[in-house]
C-alpha cells in the first residue's frame, strides 16, 4: 500500500485534493438541507463535520460521493476522481452477512474487476492493519460490534483510495470500543497517510481525532464556522487529559452552542 | 490493536444453575420435538383401531389401520408406480415453477415498466383456484403431461415470485449506497447483492411452491383422469373410491402426504444448508 504522508506539512502547505463551492442542496423545491457550503479539503487532512441533527452534514457527504446531486454548486477533484479514490464507512458496519471478512474486503476490488488472487496481499494487509487477520474466514454474525466496524474500515482502506469518508461511524459504539477505536484510526491513518472527513455529534471525538473542524449549523444546514487543532500527530491518550485538548474542546463546544441557537 | 478486549473473556469451567437448567431443557426439547408427535400418531392409529373395532364398522366404511397397512403391502407395486408418476409431475412442475417465478421476479426487478405491466397477471393467476383453470387448460393442451404441468406450475411459481421479488427488493440501503459509490453496474449490484440477500426471501417461497406443487399435480390427476399416460396417486386414490376399496384409498393418501412430508424435509434441508453460516433464521441460539 502506498503511503502519502501530507498529514506531516503543516496545514496551510498541504495540497488540495477537493473542494466544495456554494452547494445548495433543496429537497422538494423547498427544504434547504444545505445552503452555500463551501469548503477545501487538502491531502492529509482530518476534517470532522461536527454540528446537530438536520444540519447537513450527511447531505454533504452524500454529495462529496456523488450519491446525490447538489441543487446548485460544484464539487471538483484536483486531477479529477478514478475508481478507488473514495472509500467509505458508514454508521452501521453495513457488511454483506453472506460473505466472509475476506470477501467483504475484498468488494471495492471485486467490482473493479479484479479477482481475489490478485488482490489477496492487499486484503490481507488491511486486515493486518485493523487487527483481523486472524478472521479471514468469518462471517460477520462471528464478530463484535468493534470488529465489525474495522472490517468496514480495512474495506473503505483496501485501494488505498485518496479520501475516506466517515458518517458517525461509531456512534452505536460504547464508550470504550469507541475510545479504542479512535486510537486505532489515528494510528492507521499515520500508517497509511490518508485524507478523511469524518462527521460526529461529538464534540470530544472530532477534537481528539481532527486537525479540522467544520462547525454546521441546521436550518438551513450551512458552514458556521471552522477550527483548527494545530495539536501535532500522533495523539494518544495523555492528548485526552490535557489542557490543549479541554480548551481546544471548550471552543468546539461553544461553537457547537452557537450553531444550535444557544447563548455561547 | 489487540482484540482481546472486543472478544470478551470465559471463565473455563464453571455452570450455574441457570445453565445446567437450560442445558437439561434444550435436551428434553430436542428429543421431544421428534418423539411427541411419533406418540400422538401413535395414539391416534390405536384410537383408531379401537374405534373400528369397538364400533364393527365395516371395512368398506372405514377400514381399521391393520387393513391399510395390508393394502399398502399388497398394493405396494401399483401405489409405488402412482406415486412415480405423481412425484415426477410434481418435482418438473417444481423446478419450471423455480425458473418461472424467480426468473420472472428478476425481470420484474429490472425493468419496472414490465413488472407494472404483468405482475397484476401474475396475482390474477394465482388468486384464480386452479380446480376451475384446469378443465381449460385440458381443452386446449393436447399432451396430458403438459396440462398437468401447466396446472401444477401455475399454482407453484407465484410462491416463487413474489418472495423472490420482495427479496430482491429488500436490500440493505447503505449497501445498495455502497455498491453506487463502488461504480458496480446492474450485473454486479444483481449478482453480488441482490441475489445473495434475496436468498431467504426465495428459499421461503420455495418451500410453500413444494407443497402446492403437490397439490396442483394431484388437481391436475383427478381431472386429466388416465388418458393413457399412467395413472397417479390421486388417479388410484379416484378409482379405489369408485370400487369402494377404501383401504388403498387410504394407503394412496398416505404416500400422498408422505410425499408432502418428504418435500417439505428436502426443501428445509435445502434451505438451512444454503443458510446456516450465515442468516438468522438459520442460526441457532443461546437460551
Amino acid at each position: 500500500m502506498a503511503v502519502r504522508h501530507h498529514d506531516t506539512l503543516p496545514l496551510g502547505q498541504r495540497p488540495p485534493l477537493l473542494r466544495l463551492s456554494h452547494v445548495d442542496k433543496v429537497f422538494g423545491g423547498d427544504v434547504v438541507a444545505l445552503r452555500d457550503m463551501t469548503l477545501q479539503v487538502n491531502q492529509g487532512d482530518f476534517i470532522s463535520l461536527l454540528g446537530p441533527s438536520g444540519c447537513g452534514k450527511s447531505t454533504a457527504l452524500r454529495i462529496i460521493s456523488d450519491l446525490m446531486h447538489p441543487t446548485r454548486g460544484r464539487v471538483e477533484w484536483e486531477g479529477g476522481q478514478g475508481q478507488g479514490d473514495l472509500g467509505v464507512v458508514f454508521q452501521e458496519p453495513t457488511l454483506m452477512p453472506w460473505a466472509t471478512v475476506a470477501q467483504n474486503v475484498w468488494l471495492p476490488f471485486r467490482l473493479a474487476g479484479k479477482s481475489y488472487a490478485e488482490v489477496k496481499d492487499d486484503v490481507l494487509e488491511v486486515l493486518r492493519l485493523v487487527g483481523l487477520e486472524k478472521f479471514l474466514n468469518a462471517y460477520p454474525r462471528e464478530l463484535s460490534g468493534g470488529m465489525k466496524m474495522r472490517v468496514s474500515i480495512a474495506r473503505a482502506i483496501v485501494t488505498n483510495p485518496r479520501l475516506i469518508l466517515m458518517d458517525e461511524p461509531f456512534a452505536a459504539l460504547d464508550e470504550i470500543t469507541r475510545h479504542k477505536l479512535n486510537n486505532d484510526l489515528l494510528q492507521l491513518k499515520a500508517k497509511i497517510g490518508c485524507t478523511v472527513i469524518f462527521v460526529t455529534h461529538s464534540v470530544f471525538e472530532s477534537v481528539f481525532l481532527s486537525d479540522r473542524i467544520v462547525v454546521m449549523a441546521a436550518r438551513p444546514g450551512r458552514v458556521l464556522t471552522e477550527l483548527q487543532v494545530d495539536t501535532p500527530y500522533p495523539r494518544g491518550e495523555a492528548f485526552r487529559t490535557s489542557a490543549d485538548y479541554a480548551a481546544h474542546a471548550r471552543r468546539a463546544s461553544e461553537a457547537l452552542r452557537e450553531a444550535m441557537g444557544e447563548p455561547a | 490493536m489487540s482484540l482481546a478486549d472486543d472478544r470478551g473473556l470465559a471463565l473455563g469451567g464453571t455452570r450455574d444453575e441457570d445453565e445446567i437448567r437450560r442445558a437439561r431443557a434444550a435436551r428434553v426439547e430436542r428429543t421431544a420435538k421428534w418423539a411427541l408427535p411419533l406418540v400422538i400418531m401413535v395414539l391416534a392409529i390405536l384410537g383408531w383401531g379401537w374405534i373400528v373395532t369397538a364400533n364393527e364398522i365395516p371395512h368398506y366404511i372405514l377400514p381399521g389401520p391393520d387393513r391399510v397397512w395390508d393394502s399398502l403391502v399388497t398394493d405396494w407395486g401399483i401405489l409405488l408406480e402412482a406415486a412415480y408418476l405423481t412425484g415426477w409431475i410434481t418435482l418438473v412442475a417444481l423446478v419450471l415453477a423455480v425458473v418461472g417465478g424467480a426468473g420472472l421476479a428478476i425481470l420484474f426487478n429490472q425493468s419496472r415498466m414490465l413488472e407494472l405491466s404483468f405482475y397484476p397477471y401474475a396475482v390474477i393467476l394465482q388468486v384464480t383456484p386452479v380446480v376451475s383453470i384446469a378443465p381449460l387448460i385440458f381443452i386446449y393442451v393436447d399432451s396430458k403431461i403438459a396440462g398437468m404441468l401447466l396446472c401444477a406450475w401455475l399454482v407453484a411459481f407465484f410462491p416463487v415470485l413474489s418472495s423472490t421479488t420482495l427479496g430482491l427488493n429488500s436490500v440493505d440501503h447503505n449497501l445498495r449506497d455502497l455498491f453506487r459509490i463502488y461504480g458496480a453496474n446492474r450485473w454486479q449490484r444483481l449478482r453480488y447483492l441482490q441475489l445473495p440477500s434475496a436468498l431467504p426471501y426465495f428459499l421461503g417461497g420455495l418451500r410453500i411452491a413444494g407443497g402446492l406443487s403437490l397439490i396442483g399435480a394431484v388437481v391436475a390427476e383427478l381431472v386429466a383422469g388416465t388418458g393413457g399416460i399412467g395413472t397417479g396417486l390421486a388417479f388410484r386414490i379416484q378409482e379405489a373410491g369408485y370400487r369402494l376399496n377404501i383401504a388403498r384409498m387410504f394407503a394412496a393418501l398416505a404416500l400422498v402426504a408422505a410425499m408432502g412430508v418428504f418435500i417439505f424435509a428436502a426443501l428445509s434441508l435445502l434451505s438451512h444448508l444454503l443458510l446456516r453460516k450465515w442468516h438468522e433464521s438459520a442460526l441457532s441460539r443461546e437460551g
